[in-house]
């Protein structure tokens, strides 16, 4: 069932599209990082240690912004687009009751369509990646360190969990709504909801119950300060771009404010790997755990259900 | 006969409040063509899906090929195929394609999957269409097709819910004739669940009648006929050379005759109804008064007469646990009809 998912989705015209668009966006931000890479080594200032790699992902003279920034938008789409018509459509069309007239278990539909899925996005990075560094070998000539090599495939895993939670949301939508455009739309929805107002509302919300900083002690600030970073983490988007944030540039050493007794004695110096996936375990165990849930809610939606025609 | 492939007993389907299928007991025997015949909404879908493990009853229990088929679907499905109304296919792949799916999903071993793809094809006539995309394919070489995706696991039990919808009267014959001959030649019990009451009287064995969730009535024509008619279980019509006088000095004696309960008199026919079938009794009554028979007629009750008469006794019920429209649909069309 899985080799016949995955032959679908690349033959499908939607995945070509954005096939398309994430190998341009890929392009004009390898372009815009290439043109600039000289002026960011430059300034290098705070080590001696070079990741060119890493620069090649995230460097930005402000024109366009970061790819990993991109991908958090790109990302949801693909998320999207390839899970929200994966159980109404089927049905609609008149396969699925006879799919469910094999002697087949139920549940491998759904994990057929997610992994076949999760598959192809995967394949998709991990040559966007390899393509970078062999692009980088062949352009700059420079040898890639191996923490580099360990900070780009954490990125990887982290963008396929990323894609990996939009599709198994609208995956869930799908076997919600009877209509392949309802699902799409609210998964739409739901992602502009995220995108873009939910850091709104959360920053009115807190200007509106928070207490006025100034009658505040530090610790009680401190307090109000995490409270808030935690709502705003509520956004998936917002949890990856942190936490690929951290991964990919390694002189970022928090995802929030720290205080000068955290900062005193610290040496400006890059993390190693471990530390900064020490950082970031929070996002990451955020994102696989609303993945699992939304997958576990379309699970329990789908195995009991009657399927007629 | 002798074993029972399908027992349905005591089951129950409720949808909320609504009874979909009521304390069903029906038995199906190897190698039966049976026949469901019910109006819309009576639960003989609902009744095969719970044959099936697609859905779960409320109550009582449905066994096929001697397994329970709500615990263990999976071993009804490699021995019952299905085939629902309005099949469908993925248009994108090919008719072969879609069979080759279909029997790799049911683990037929990957050498055998293409010979026996392209053998059902052959034996439900589509060979010369192998290769093309499923979605062009006609109404009536869907169906086919169905069927060959039904066949290729060489299953003990076919289900087919309305095969024959919106496929053209040579076709039907075709496709009939291909499932008498199937169910004949490889002993596969055949479930057929149609409106059309000729195909079903042509080519069932037995016949279930279900209204309002209710198993009516259940077995062959003959006994059907009886069971309802039993008063006029036999029409006889007798054409006669010469119109009949009015009132026929005969006629007291007819009905006077054993086993006939009604006479009447039209012309130069005379319709007799009676109990038991006295055919050369009334012929030979006929010839002794000197009368010239032309035509002698057997009227049973055909499939339409019995049907009718048993939606009709409950049509009254129908009314009051019918299937549940929408609050809008009410109102709605309350307000039109008001206009």
């Amino acid at each position: 069932m899985l080799r016949k998912e995955i032959a679908d989705i690349t033959r499908s015209w939607r995945f070509i599209v954005l096939l398309v668009l994430i190998i341009l966006t890929f392009i004009s931000a390898m372009y815009v990082s290439l043109t600039n890479l000289k002026a960011a080594i430059g300034n290098e200032s705070d080590s001696g240690k070079l990741f060119l790699y890493l620069k090649l992902l995230t460097t930005t003279d402000g024109s366009l912004p970061a790819f990993h920034i991109f991908i958090s938008f790109l990302g949801a789409l693909l998320g999207i687009a390839l899970g929200f018509d994966a159980v109404n459509a089927e049905q609609n069309n008149g396969t699925l009751i006879r799919l469910m007239a094999q002697p087949v278990y139920r549940d491998n539909v759904l994990l057929a369509k997610f992994l076949g899925a999760l598959i192809v996005v995967s394949a998709l990075f991990v040559s966007l990646a390899l393509l970078m560094i062999g692009g980088g070998l062949i352009i700059t000539g420079v040898w890639f360190e191996a923490v580099e090599l360990f900070r780009i495939l954490a990125f990887i895993v982290l963008t396929v969990l990323y894609v990996g939670f939009w599709l198994s949301l609208s995956i869930l939508l799908s076997v919600r709504f009877k209509q392949a455009t309802a699902s799409a739309l609210t998964a739409i929805g739901i992602w502009v909801f995220f995108t873009i107002f939910y850091g709104i509302i959360v920053k009115m919300i807190a200007k509106a119950f928070f207490p006025d900083p100034a009658f505040l002690s530090q610790a009680e600030l401190f307090s109000w300060n995490n409270l808030l970073l935690d709502l705003l983490g509520l956004a998936p988007s917002h949890l990856y771009t942190d936490a690929t944030t951290a991964l990919l540039m390694p002189s970022v050493r928090s995802l929030g404010p720290l205080s000068m007794e955290q900062m005193a004695g610290a040496i400006p110096n890059p993390l190693p790997l471990r530390e900064s996936l020490l950082i970031v375990w929070p996002q990451v165990s955020g994102l696989l755990a609303a993945t699992a849930v939304c997958f576990a809610l379309s699970y329990y939606w789908f195995m009991r259900r009657e399927i007629r025609s | 006969m002798e074993n029972a492939i399908i027992e349905l007993k005591g089951l129950t389907k409720y949808y909320g409040s609504l009874k979909a299928v009521d304390n069903l007991n029906l038995t199906i025997n190897k190698g039966e063509i049976y026949g469901l015949l019910g109006p819309n909404g009576a639960g003989k879908t609902t009744t095969i899906l719970m044959m099936l493990g697609l859905t779960e009853p409320s109550s009582g229990e449905a066994i096929v090929c001697n397994y329970n088929a709500t615990h263990y679907p999976i071993l009804v499905k490699r021995k019952v195929g299905y085939m629902p109304d309005n099949v469908g296919f993925y248009d994108g792949m090919t008719a072969l394609e879609n069979l080759m799916y279909i029997a790799q999903l049911n683990g037929i071993p990957p050498g055998d999957v293409k010979s026996r793809a392209f053998e059902m094809m052959e034996m439900v006539g589509l060979q010369a269409a192998m290769h093309k995309k499923a979605g062009t394919y006609s109404r009536g070489m869907k169906q086919r097709l169905g069927l060959a995706d039904v066949l290729i696991k060489q299953p003990e039990v076919i289900i087919l819910d309305e095969p024959t919808l919106g496929i053209d009267p040579s076709g039907v014959k075709d496709f009939l004739s291909l499932i008498r001959q199937l169910s004949r030649q490889q002993q596969i019990t055949v479930l057929l669940s149609s409106h059309h009451l000729h195909q079903v009287q042509q080519l069932c064995d037995r016949v279930g009648i279900f209204v309002g969730g209710k198993l009516l009535a259940d077995g062959g024509m003959e006994q059907l006929s009886q069971h309802l008619f039993s008063k006029d279980a036999y029409v006889v019509m007798i054409n006669v050379k010469d119109v009949l006088p009015a009132p026929w000095e005969h006629e007291a004696a007819l009905q006077r005759l054993e086993a006939v309960t009604k006479v009447a008199i039209a012309g130069d026919t005379v319709e007799i109804s009676c109990t038991k079938n006295i055919t050369p009794d009334l012929v030979r009554f006929f010839v002794e008064k000197n009368i010239d028979v032309m035509g002698v007629h057997k009227k049973q009750y055909g499939l339409e007469e019995i049907y009718e008469q048993y939606f009709e006794n409950n049509q009254h019920e129908n009314e009051s646990d019918g299937k549940s429209s929408g609050l809008f649909q009410r109102s709605f069309f309350k307000k039109t009809r008001k206009q």
